[in-house]
């Protein structure tokens, strides 16, 4: 007895220390700013000139955006980068944007290419640095509807290069799905024919889906941005995604899953990326996909460099090549979605295809939300109400998936 | 310095133990402490950087939403199916392993047992996705696709139970191989019949071995959150939410104050199970 008596003592007095070395430290940041709620951005240097290669670089991205030949012999974007600059590209594919802010808080990456709803937190969290576009040759070329825009620049200062943007589409079985789905409807339906084939993307982000619907279905809730929620239009949206967890089969955010549940036929119906399209079909899946025509929630990406980079210049040269003409459109093309860099479009395979995903039409994408995180602020500007904030979004879906 | 140790026979005890007692206390104990303090913590919900204030808020949520009591209860009852399937296929083949196999199949058995735990769990749960896919093999055997359970919660115990049957057999073997072929002949030999016998003489032993199991296969079950991404359809156990508070949501503080659902529950267990004197008998 006296003997485990000790032991807890020792055990209680280790909880101590270690409750003591949580306390202290990271009292900084309350000083009110210029960003939402008043949070200022935290004071971080951006680099100065450019030096040489440190040989590798760790990156974070979504599937699709560092193509090395492994998928397919054919798409490869990274193997000349990695002979011309002598930079190792490690990649880590994610499947949330939620996913990559975790991932970029550990400081083991350099590079990530963020959405709107990661880029915003990432910056105010403290985890990414300004961008010299001084460095970036290729940055002039961007289009300039896609610069200093809110979700990828703070009072005039770019926290990265933007890399490309597009929507998220309505996928399905053209030999199960008859007649072809033209609206969001045809995943809402409470009386679906296709019960428990239906498939949704895994993320609180969805929840926008939901009420994007309910912008043309319902006008009365007066939704004005699927990011900016209040407590009633909150409520509906997650009412419609809770009539439609009965009809799903299985959430996806893992693309391989996604690729594999609609080629076998346990997914039938539901969002999908233009890339798990492409993918599909090359595995010889009979899908089809489309913008539906209430538009549709979508990304606009940003590559964005860590705080924390070990290797900093290998991390703008990557940004470099990401956003040069040819690269560019080769990912675009794979990814499918439009260039950020206006050169870009000589350079695609098929001529016509800057047109077809309307690269350098803004009137297009005002029908196209970006992923946006929302925060108790409404971002349509209503100032007589709070709006609910991505916290009350991630318990919601939560609740939701039950 | 030998001398002085052997004089000290105190300083030897310390100098043995204080590398094991440090693992124990700072890398074991030290994580359980981390997770309980910091359940008790916030996240800035903008940013995600922790907020170190103290508030039972986290408990208040988890306590009053049902959707986390329904999770519970769902991977309670998925842990406690998966370990009662385990039970029922263990028994039979510990007892032929270990009472009716020559010694030399035995030896076959116990590698043929083990092998499944040298593939990755990765692997087999992927196998297990394809084998329950819509028109797999599973779907085929049951007569076409569509018959087949599909994703879901019940493919889910299945998987479960593949997985962690090995953990079941073992100490069921093990346990039953200490059982003497001595008392079971003298048993016979004093006119007991089959049935007494197995009361009397191989529950004892067998039941001990079954708690050991069951504590395996329950605390695999029932942290388990990758099978159920799998294969589970659209279900969630305490795993995944953990997993999503944490890789998702980014508030390490709730997927901390959600771990100690199964935290508590396990403790619940094994007191349950010591009541019952089994842990003695390990």
């Amino acid at each position: 007895m006296r003997h485990k008596g000790k032991a807890l003592a020792a055990a209680m007095a280790a909880g101590v220390l270690i409750l003591a070395a949580g306390c202290s430290g990271n009292d900084s940041g309350n000083e009110a700013g210029s960003g939402p709620g008043g949070l200022s951005v935290p004071k971080i240097d951006k680099m100065a000139t450019l030096g040489t290669g440190e040989g590798t670089v760790n990156v974070i991205a979504w599937a699709g955006y560092v193509e090395d030949g492994s998928t397919d012999p054919k798409v490869d974007w990274v193997s000349d980068f990695e002979k011309e600059t002598g930079c190792k590209v490690n990649s880590k594919v994610a499947g949330t944007s939620d996913e990559m802010v975790s991932l970029m808080k550990t400081g083991e990456y350099d590079v990530v290419s963020a959405s709107g709803d990661a880029s915003l937190r990432l910056i105010y969290g403290g985890d990414v640095a300004p961008v010299n576009t001084d460095l970036i040759p290729n940055y002039k070329d961007v289009f300039e509807g896609l610069k200093n825009k809110q979700w990828n620049s703070v009072d005039g200062q770019p926290y990265g290069v933007p890399h490309g943007r597009g929507a998220n589409l309505l996928m399905y079985r053209t030999d199960v799905v008859k007649p072809a789905p033209t609206s969001w409807a045809a995943v809402f339906d409470a009386n679906s024919p296709y019960q428990g084939k239906i498939t949704a993307y895994d993320s609180p982000i969805y929840i926008a889906d939901a009420a994007l619907y309910l912008m043309t279905t319902q006008p009365d809730l007066g939704i004005k941005n699927p990011y900016a929620l209040d407590d009633t239009q909150f409520k509906a949206a997650t009412d419609l995604l809770t009539a439609q967890n009965k009809m799903i089969g299985e959430y996806w955010s893992d693309y391989t899953k996604e690729v594999q549940a609609f080629k076998a036929g346990n997914s039938v119906l539901g969002t999908t990326w233009q890339v798990i399209t492409n993918l599909a079909q090359a595995d010889k899946a009979p899908v089809e996909a489309f913008l539906p025509n209430e538009g549709a929630t979508g990304w606009s990406d940003t590559w964005m460099i860590s705080s924390k980079s070990k290797h900093p210049n290998c991390a703008y040269m990557w940004m470099n090549h990401i956003i040069s003409p040819k690269s560019n459109a080769a990912v675009a093309e794979w990814f499918g979605e439009a260039p950020a860099n206006k050169l870009a479009c000589q350079q695609t395979a098929d001529k016509n295809f800057c047109a077809t995903y309307h690269a350098d039409d803004e009137a297009y994408y005002q029908k196209v939300w970006y992923w946006t995180t929302p925060i108790a602020q409404c971002l349509d500007g209503r100032t007589n109400v709070t709006c609910k904030d991505y916290s009350a979004w991630t318990q919601a879906w939560t609740t939701i998936k039950g | 310095m030998r001398s002085f140790l052997h004089r000290h026979p105190g300083v030897r005890l310390a100098g043995l133990l204080s590398a094991p007692l440090l693992w124990l206390v700072v890398a074991y104990l030290g994580a359980l402490a981390v997770l309980l303090v910091s359940a008790f913590w916030a996240v800035n919900t903008f940013t995600g950087e922790v907020v170190r204030e103290f508030s039972l808020q986290n408990f208040r949520t988890i306590l009053t939403e049902d959707v986390y009591r329904n999770v519970t209860l769902r991977s309670v009852g998925v842990a406690a199916a998966v370990t009662v399937i385990c039970v029922v296929l263990a028994v039979p083949m510990a007892l032929y392993m270990a009472k009716v196999a020559s010694p030399r199949s035995r030896h076959w058995l116990v590698i043929a047992i083990l092998t499944p735990l040298w593939a990755s769990y990765l692997v087999k749960a992927y196998a297990w996705r394809v084998l329950l896919a819509n028109g797999g093999p599973v779907d085929w055997l049951l007569g076409g696709p569509g018959r087949g359970p599909g994703y879901g919660l019940f493919a889910t115990i299945i998987v479960l139970s593949y997985l962690w049957l090995p953990y079941m057999i073992l100490p069921i073997y093990a346990g039953l191989e200490r059982l003497p072929d001595s008392l079971l002949e003298a048993s016979a030999d004093l006119g007991a019949r089959g049935s007494r016998t197995f009361r009397a003489i191989v529950l004892p032993i067998l039941v001990p071995s079954i708690f050991a199991g069951s504590i395996f296969t329950f605390s695999l079950s029932l942290g388990d959150y990758i099978t159920v991404q799998i294969v589970g359809g659209k279900t969630q156990l305490i795993g995944n939410l953990v997993y999503a508070n944490i890789g998702a949501a980014n508030n390490l503080p709730f997927a901390a104050a959600l771990a100690v659902i199964p935290v508590l529950i396990m403790v619940i267990y094994l007191v349950a199970v010591r009541r019952s004197g089994a842990l003695e008998e390990l």
